[in-house]
């Protein structure tokens, strides 16, 4: 950690995103809360994790920070302007500075079109500059994310699934963003293909000087890679704190459950000792109080009184539990 | 062996593309003993599921051609047994199978009970199966004893609550939508273990799965299979899953087994190159993540000798010209390698700090 105080490139408070859930007459007959009243800082040059099981609501958290989710209410502030209601030139400009890098760029890439295009395209939206130079920076951008200039001609589907994912990245880069959200970027890929990609995203953002936003849900990765850390549960941050204090003193008893799940090779088996049972309930009937109560061990009747907000009493860690101590 | 229950040896299966012939599976061989969970681990491509389909018989008809070797299954070879035979003895009553989607394998139009009573009509191991052969009258097919199915549903029951599915009976009732993912791979289980069989496969049941749901998962097969000893061919391509419930491994690349062993052996000493580069792959530490370097080989045109030897540091010619043989490096500890890395030093970087713990 740099000894001077850290810099915040995103601030998020209160954020919200629900669904209405309609019946078959269009009627809303509730609300699906996923993303609820979410507040977190993103600081310049780190690795914020956001980890979480499917059905937390991290990508929605993403997605409505990127303006593809109408937020449902609260503030985004994002390199000191504000990110929610903009007009469309105003979240254009702003759309360069902060990417998004889609969970399978597989899809994300246009079948007809060969990389080249691809590559092109986000610099015809949103510069001025003319073919020769276009390509110049795409070349040296491809060369950045170890592809052969070769790639240019192919189409998507000649390439394999690691290589995808480079030509996503290469796409957001070329419009040299300052904060990038990745969403499970490693998510259908091999061991052997993720460790490539995982050293790639460290040394694009050496040279890039970027600040990444790390969706994922293997927890080993988010561990290796990350600075900071918030576990989501249902909608709401559960834990929130450095790294290496949550994975060394987790106090949320979802925490503990998530990394109990790991395995770890050398360690004890978790099929000896894994205490956590039943599943997260159903995220449009949430149960009262704390959400994990349902399934917490340690779960007594004040819990279903109140939601705990999260608390600050540790150094470098916030806990939204009752009764973490 | 004699006390093997299924073994493999020098399959061979190629794929009919439209660039050419891969070979998927190169002369694999492999065994599991009776009770026992097998790990079969290996990166997308290297053919475990196309194992797992052989040995089912279920291989698509075509493209796949089995081009030699055996599969014996308790005294048979699968692959000369008559399909007719196959159907009704083997697949889906001694071996049964797990598959790796919960979410595509059953029918949506249908109710789970109707689904698992149209299996245990078939496939229930009371079912007599001697008197009836493809000459007999319809109807003798068609009948559904009341007793059978009155002691078919109450084994039902006892299996769902043996796979901890809260109310089995509301279950029955309900229809694959209204169920989540970790509830449909516990009737998946279930289904699997209702005709009593000797033999499990189950591919890569848990990848389409949470973390937490998975460790619960694993947890409840290994504890079934161990209670029931039932054999269990677990494939995966992730070497934690196998840590978590296996009793031997063996890892495969590019339609070749590379290293097999019991699980504490191959976790205290790893010594194909591959396997260790698999480790070493694994995230842990920030400074020296590192992947394999070059692309898995196309299956069209594979390299010759061992397939790992145009990404492995201590190939030489030799194993460009020859596959190497399987040498048993330790007991129950065989690799395919010339050059095993049996350096003491090196399984302790790999294994013993595999998170810096403090």
């Amino acid at each position: 950690m740099t000894t001077e105080p850290p810099q915040t490139i995103l601030r998020i408070s209160k954020l919200r995103k629900f669904f209405a859930i309609r019946n078959a007459w269009n009627r809303r007959i509730g609300w699906l809360k996923a993303v609820d009243d979410i507040s977190l800082e993103v600081y310049r040059g780190e690795i914020l994790g956001i980890v979480g099981e499917s059905g937390c609501g991290k990508s929605t958290l993403g997605k409505t920070l990127m303006g593809i989710h109408k937020s449902s209410g609260g503030e985004v502030v994002f390199e000191d302007q504000p990110l929610v209601n903009l007009t469309r030139q105003e979240s254009r400009r702003l759309s360069r500075q902060l990417q998004y890098s889609y969970q399978d760029p597989g899809a994300s890439l246009d079948p007809r079109w060969k990389i080249r295009r691809s590559l092109h395209e986000p610099l015809v939206i949103h510069s001025g500059l003319d073919y020769q130079e276009r390509d110049e920076r795409v070349k040296s951008i491809l060369d950045a994310v170890g592809l052969p200039q070769g790639h240019l001609e192919l189409y998507p589907h000649e390439i394999s699934g690691g290589q995808q994912r480079r030509v996503g990245l290469a796409r957001i880069l070329t419009l040299h963003p300052s904060l990038i959200i990745l969403d499970e970027p490693t998510s259908g890929l091999d061991v052997s293909v993720q460790a490539t990609i995982l050293s790639l995203f460290l040394d694009l953002k050496k040279q890039f000087d970027l600040t990444y936003m790390f969706i994922s849900h293997d927890l080993s990765v988010i561990r290796m890679l990350c600075d900071r850390v918030a576990v989501m549960y249902l909608g709401k941050i559960v834990e929130l704190g450095e790294t290496e204090t949550i994975f060394n003193h987790p106090r949320h008893p979802y925490t503990q459950s998530l990394l109990a799940a790991i395995p770890v090779i050398g360690g004890e088996r978790i099929t000896d000792n894994f205490w956590l049972e039943g599943e997260p309930p159903n995220p449009s009937a949430l149960p009262s109080g704390c959400r994990f109560r349902t399934r917490c061990p340690n779960a007594l009747a004040i819990c279903a009184e109140s939601d705990p907000p999260l608390r600050s009493d540790w150094p470098h860690q916030q806990v939204a539990c009752t009764l973490a101590e | 062996m004699t006390t093997d229950l299924l073994n493999v040896s020098d399959l061979r299966v190629s794929f009919a593309t439209d660039t050419g012939v891969a070979r998927v599976l190169d002369k694999v061989n492999f065994s599991i003993r009776r009770g026992e969970i097998v790990g079969l681990v290996g990166e997308s491509g290297c053919g475990k599921t196309t194992l797992a389909r052989a040995i089912l018989g279920v291989l698509p008809v075509n493209s796949a051609r089995i081009d030699g070797g055996r599969i014996q299954f308790q005294s048979e070879n699968l692959l000369e047994m008559p399909s007719e035979r196959l159907s009704k003895e083997v697949r889906g009553r001694t071996i049964t199978f797990i598959p790796q989607d919960p979410f595509s394998s059953f029918n949506p139009v249908f109710t789970i009970g109707s689904q698992i009573t149209d299996l245990m009509r078939w496939k229930s191991p009371l079912r007599n199966t001697q008197g009836l052969t493809r000459g007999s009258p319809w109807w003798s097919l068609r009948r559904y004893e009341k007793q059978r199915f009155k002691a078919d549903r109450a084994r039902v029951l006892e299996l769902l609550r043996a796979v901890q599915l809260p109310d089995p009976e509301a279950i029955l009732r309900k229809y694959p939508h209204e169920i989540s993912g970790g509830q449909r791979q516990r009737l998946m289980i279930a289904q699997a273990l209702l005709p009593e069989p000797q033999l499990i496969i189950a591919d890569e049941p848990t990848t389409a799965l949470d973390v937490t749901i998975q460790a619960q998962i694993l947890k409840l097969l290994r504890q079934l299979a161990h209670d029931r000893d039932i054999a269990v061919l677990f494939t995966t391509h992730d070497l934690g899953t196998t840590y978590e419930i296996c009793d031997r491994i063996t890892v495969m690349y590019a339609g070749q087994e590379m290293e097999s062993a019991t699980a504490s052996d191959f976790f205290n000493r790893p010594s194909h190159p591959y396997t260790q580069k698999l480790l070493e792959s694994l995230p842990r530490d920030k400074e020296r993540i590192q992947g394999i370097p070059g692309d898995i080989p196309t299956l069209i045109s594979p390299p010759t000798g061992c397939r790992f030897h145009p990404r492995c540091d201590r190939a030489d010619k030799t194993c460009a010209d020859t596959r190497p043989a399987a040498k048993s490096i330790w007991t129950n500890h065989t690799v395919r390698c010339y050059h095993p890395n049996t350096d003491p030093e090196v399984h302790r970087e790999l294994i013993n700090q595999p998170y810096p713990d403090p």
